[in-house]
This record gives structure tokens, sequence and C-alpha cells, in this order.
């Protein structure tokens, strides 16, 4: 009962502050919504029994990709007024294409799955609430060693990048 | 579950109210403090020493008129306050403070709830955080406050990194998120220690297991960031008011102002108590044979506060560091030493594992 | 029922209750309760007691940019030593090696940087 309240509750929640996101103008007001859709959707990571995921969604999205959002639209000084123009041609049809494509894919992987989680033995399942972090980091630090190393190389090509596109921004 | 239900429901105003009075606490301790160290009386107006004068001063400030400048972004400025202050709360919820009490028949655990990703979520909401004095510089349409937002927000994301990397190594050596477990991992002593000299082997029994002992760098280097993380001297940059007059909460006034405020020593409180049950062991300390669940709350209190005092004494003697050395601290400095001091704490214990079993 | 899992929630979700309530219902009591003046005068942005010059939202150094994007990268670098510290002494010496690997690559990264000079703020 609890389960499903929560559960519609926050589905609402995060569905109403992505829809809000793409509808109001002001660039700072969308990060803003996009942030509280990211809690929303810790919320629903939360009351699956994935604490693990729940705090990695507030940590990295909404504490860490979210804030460099938010500190990119203050340091450009956005007036108010920002203005209208799309650097990139099509960019609204291309928009709705890929998004018609998004929903088409969730609904089909959403019918042709069928959701027997619940019948999983607690102990073993992302459900059990001993021993979440540890299972998910004995998965990864065992099976999936390799691509994790390979984590690590896409973090450091992104620093690699941070530094041409800085370098060439200080210069001009 | 009626009895489960009243329980949970007396708890959580308790731990709530605990925090709201620590903190108008802690302020009017700040203020009395500083003036003593600066010679001076501090509040003594209001009850006995004033103790009740930030409980005054938040009422004056909630009765105060809210002058909202012209070019405010109203949604934004409304909202950055509310922001700064619910996760400071919530960073409480996973917070033990005690062992165990019973009521009503029940065992009850002295915290909100035991989160087995405890720290995570500490960590979480300070990271959320940032989003207070971020909106606040923003919202306000103002060349100071956006300044001092852009500045302090800077500072805290780069600080909150160190912050969490001196944590690993506690939890490396305690194996566990939990808050809990990480303090009954470090309840008791050494006891005796075999490879000492016979007559000095019971000096064990009076070192107590806490990770400070092994932890001492991690302890100094997440003391360091927690300082630049809570905004506070000699890294209160993002209110240097020489420079930014008040920083991001230049232009709030009254119930709005207070709560930038209230938010402000929350965190003190917080990273003073995660610091404790971090390293510090938690409520293990002295007990006495009367009243058993009452000398783990004193323990836990007292370790806290000394820790707070450690804060504003920091303050009273610090002049403000520079920005350009403060950020050059932060990443060649405490980002650097805290990952070195991780592998050096990871070997010795792959080490210990393998030869001493 | 209420013990454990479920138990654990309830708590936790009337104190995340009681603040969000409590800190807004402040906020809301605040309005009805404080004076209202309105005087032209007041509404003014403070800038050192003159009327202020020019917007409030200027545009600042592309530095602060860097140390967000270098903090990104770091946050995911710390999320990823959490868990790994929980069964480091489980699985042992590969799971020693396998994160010295990760922090290397990773330092590497932060010495990049520091060479490349981006590290320091003039």
């Amino acid at each position: 009962m609890i389960d499903a309240s929560v559960f519609l509750l926050a589905a609402a929640l995060a569905l109403g502050s992505g829809v809000a996101m793409v509808l109001v103008r002001n660039a700072v007001h969308a990060a803003l919504f996009l942030v509280a859709s990211q809690l929303a959707l810790a919320v629903l990571f939360l009351i699956q029994g994935a604490f693990f995921i729940a705090a990695l969604q507030i940590i990295v999205y909404a504490g860490a990709i979210m804030v460099l959002f938010v500190f990119v639209v203050m340091l450009l000084g956005v007036d108010k007024r920002e203005s209208l123009i799309e650097p990139l041609r099509f960019q609204r049809e291309i928009g709705v294409g890929l998004g018609v494509l998004l929903i088409v894919a969730a609904l089909y992987l959403g019918v042709g799955t069928s959701f027997a989680v619940a019948d999983l033995p607690d102990s073993a399942g992302p459900r059990s609430t001993e021993g979440n972090v540890e299972a998910v980091a004995r998965e990864l630090f065992t099976h999936w060693a390799l691509p994790f190393e390979i984590t690590s190389v896409l973090l450091i090509v992104a620093v690699v990048g941070t530094m041409v596109l800085a370098k060439r921004r200080l210069r001009s | 579950m009626t009895a489960f239900v009243v329980v949970s429901v007396i708890k959580v105003f308790v731990v709530f109210g605990a925090v709201l009075g620590t903190v108008l606490f802690t302020i009017w301790l700040e203020r009395k403090i500083v003036a003593r160290m600066q010679s001076r009386y501090g509040p003594n107006r209001w009850g006995p020493f004033g103790l009740f004068t930030s409980l005054a001063d938040g009422v004056k400030l909630f009765f105060k008129e809210q002058v909202s400048p012209r070019g405010i972004d109203k949604a934004a400025y409304v909202a950055a306050p509310v922001l700064a202050l619910i996760p400071a709360f919530l960073a409480f919820a996973v917070i033990p403070f005690g062992e165990h009490v019973t009521l009503f028949g029940q065992t009850v655990t002295l915290e909100v709830t035991d989160l087995n990703v405890g720290l995570l979520w500490v960590i979480a909401m300070g990271s959320l955080a940032v989003y207070g004095v971020v909106l606040a510089g923003w919202a306000s349409g103002s060349k100071y406050p956006l300044l001092g937002g852009i500045r302090s927000s800077a500072q805290m994301i780069s600080y909150e990194i160190a912050l969490s990397l001196s944590l690993v190594p506690v939890v490396v050596w305690a194996g566990t998120l939990s808050l809990r477990e990480i303090v009954e991992a470090q309840i008791g002593t050494f006891g005796t220690i075999g490879w000492l000299p016979g007559p000095v082997q019971w000096i064990g029994h009076l070192i107590p297991k806490w990770y400070v002992v092994f932890q001492l760098p991690a302890f100094l280097l997440f003391m360091a960031a927690g300082v630049a993380e809570t905004n506070r001297a000699p890294f209160d940059l993002p209110e240097a008011e020489t420079e930014l007059v008040a920083g991001y909460h230049t232009e709030y006034s009254g119930i709005k102002f207070a709560m930038f405020f209230l938010a402000e020593y929350v965190h003190i409180i917080t990273i003073s108590a995660v610091a404790v049950i971090m390293f510090l062991g938690g409520w293990d300390g002295p007990h006495l044979p009367f009243l058993p669940w009452m000398w783990p709350l004193m323990n836990f209190m007292g370790k806290t506060f000394t820790l707070v005092f450690l804060f504003i004494w920091l303050r009273a003697t610090l002049p403000r560091i520079r920005y350009d050395k403060l950020m050059v601290l932060g990443w060649k400095g405490l980002i650097p030493m805290a990952l070195g001091w991780l592998v050096v704490s990871a070997t010795i214990l792959t080490v210990k594992d393998a030869y001493f079993g | 029922m209420p013990e454990g899992y479920f138990g654990d929630y309830f708590t936790f979700g009337m104190f995340a209750g009681l603040v969000v309530v409590l800190v807004g219902g402040t906020l809301l009591l605040a309005r009805l309760v404080r004076p209202r003046v309105d005087k032209d005068e007041k509404l003014s942005t403070y800038e050192c007691g003159v009327d202020p010059i020019g917007g409030g939202w200027t545009q600042s150094t592309v530095r602060y940019y860097i140390f967000a994007l270098l903090f990104v990268i770091f946050d995911v670098e710390a999320v990823f030593l959490f868990p790994w510290a929980t069964v480091f002494e489980e699985i042992g010496i590969f799971a020693f090696i396998e994160m010295m690997i990760f922090i290397a690559i990773l330092g590497l990264g932060l010495v990049y940087a520091w060479r490349k000079k981006v590290l320091e703020w003039i």
C-alpha cells in the first residue's frame, strides 16, 4: 500500500518535472526541474530496495552533473531573455524523432519482458536489505573487472578533453 | 505495530528538536567563545550567560520584513534557502548517536534509521548542499551574490572530493558503509600487545581501538576538507566580507537569511558528528554503572562538541586565505594526499592480511 | 512487519516529511506575520550604496568551468571507491591490484592537468 502510493507520487513527480523541464524557457529553471526529476528517480530506486543505486543517483547525477549544468548557465551570465536562435539545424525535428524512437524501444522492451523480480529469494536479489553495496561490488570487481578498468580510460579521456577545450578558450 | 509508529514519531521529533537545539546552542557557543578569545563579553542579556540569545535572534528574524530586491528570479530566490536547509537536516537521518533505549517494551536504537549505505547518504546530502549556494547567488540578480555563489560552489565541489576520498581508507578498514557498524568496529581497546617488551604490554589497554590511531592522516585531511566544505574560516571565502559584502546571501533578509545561517551550523555539526563516528569511536568511552543508555550519548556529544570547539577556535585564530591559494590547496594538496594515503593504507592492509592473517 | 526493511523506510520517510513540512511551514508562516513596507529605494540590489550599474548577471572566467568538469570526473572515481572498499578484504589481492591500476590511470589525469597548468588559478 505505502509502497504503491510512494511509487505513484515519485513517478508523477519524475514525469511532471521532466515535462516541465522541456517546457520552461529559463535555462536555470529547466536545470532545476531536471534535478527534481533525478531526485524522484532516486526515490523510485529506493523503493525497489536499491539503496546503493539511489545514493549514486543523488551523488553523481543530482550532486555532480546537474551542478555542472547550473554552474555553466551561471557562468555564461544568461539573461532572462535568452535569444532563441538554434545553432543546430533541424534540431527540433531530430529531437522529436529520437524521442519517438525511445518511447517505441521502451514499450517494446516493456511489453516483451516479464517482471518476475519479486520471485527472487530475498538474500540473492537486489531487494535484499543487507549487503546491497557488497553484492554490486562483488560482481563489479570480479566478473566485470575489465569494463571497470576501461571506465578509468573513459574518464581520463574526459580529463584530456576538458584540457583541450579549456586551453583553446583561455587563449582566445 | 502501534508501538512502533508511536516510537517512530517520538524519535523523529526528538531528533529534529535535538538538532535544532544543538544548532542554537552552537551559535551561542561560537559567539561566546570568540568573544572571550577577543577579550569581550559576548552575548549576556537573554537568560543565564546569554544562553537564549540565539533563540531570541531567531524569533526576531522570523518577524522581520523580507526585502526582495527588484530583478530577482522569484522562484529560485525562494527555493534557495529551503534547498540549503533541507539536505542539511536530512543528513542527520542516518547519524547514530548512542546505543539502545527500551521504550514501551521496544528496543529503540538511538538514530532515525540505520541504512546500510549510511555514509553514502551523508555524502549525497552534502553534495546537494551546493544548490542552495548556487541558486542564492544566481537568483539575487546582483553582482556580489553572483561572484560569491560561483566562488563558493567551486570551493565546495573541489573540497567535496577530498572529503569523500579521505573517508575511503576508513571504509577499507571497516568493510562496511553502515555508520553504526563502523562505530561498533571501534569499541574497546587494543588489550595486551604481544610484541611489546613484557613490562609495557599493558599499555594497549589504555589505547582505544579508534580509527584515528592508524588513520591520523585521513582524519586530518577530513577535518581540513570539512572546514572548507562548510565554508568556515580560514576558508570562508564565500562570505569574505572585505571583498564580497556577504557573498551569496547579500540580498537575503529575515527568515530566509536565518535559514542559510542555520544550514551552515547544521553542516558544522554534521561534519563533526561524522568525524566522531568515522575516526573517534562514536559513543565509545567511559561508562558508569547507573543509567546505562546515557553514557554513550554523553560520550558522543562530548566528542562532537570538542570538534565544534575546534571549528570555532580556528575561526578565532586564523586569517582568511586567498582564493587562488585555496583552490591550489584543494587540487594540488588535499586530493593527491588523500589518494596517496588511500594507496598507503590499502597496501598496509593487504600486507597485514597476507602475512599476519 | 514494521521491523527491518519496511520499518526503516517508515521512520526515514517520516523524518524527511517532517523536515520538509517544518522548513516550508516556517517560510509560509513568516510570510503571514512579517510586516511589509514597500519603498522603491529598498528594492535596488546592493552595490556599495550607490545605484547598481548594469545588470546583475555577468560573465565569469572559464577557469571555474574547468574545475566543475574535473569535479564530475573525480566524483565518479570516488563513488567507485566506496563499493570497492566494502569488499576489499573479501576479494583480497585481486581487488587491490585492480584499484591500484584504476587510481594510477586517474592519477595520471590529475598529473596531466597539473603539468598543463590548468590547476593554477592565475
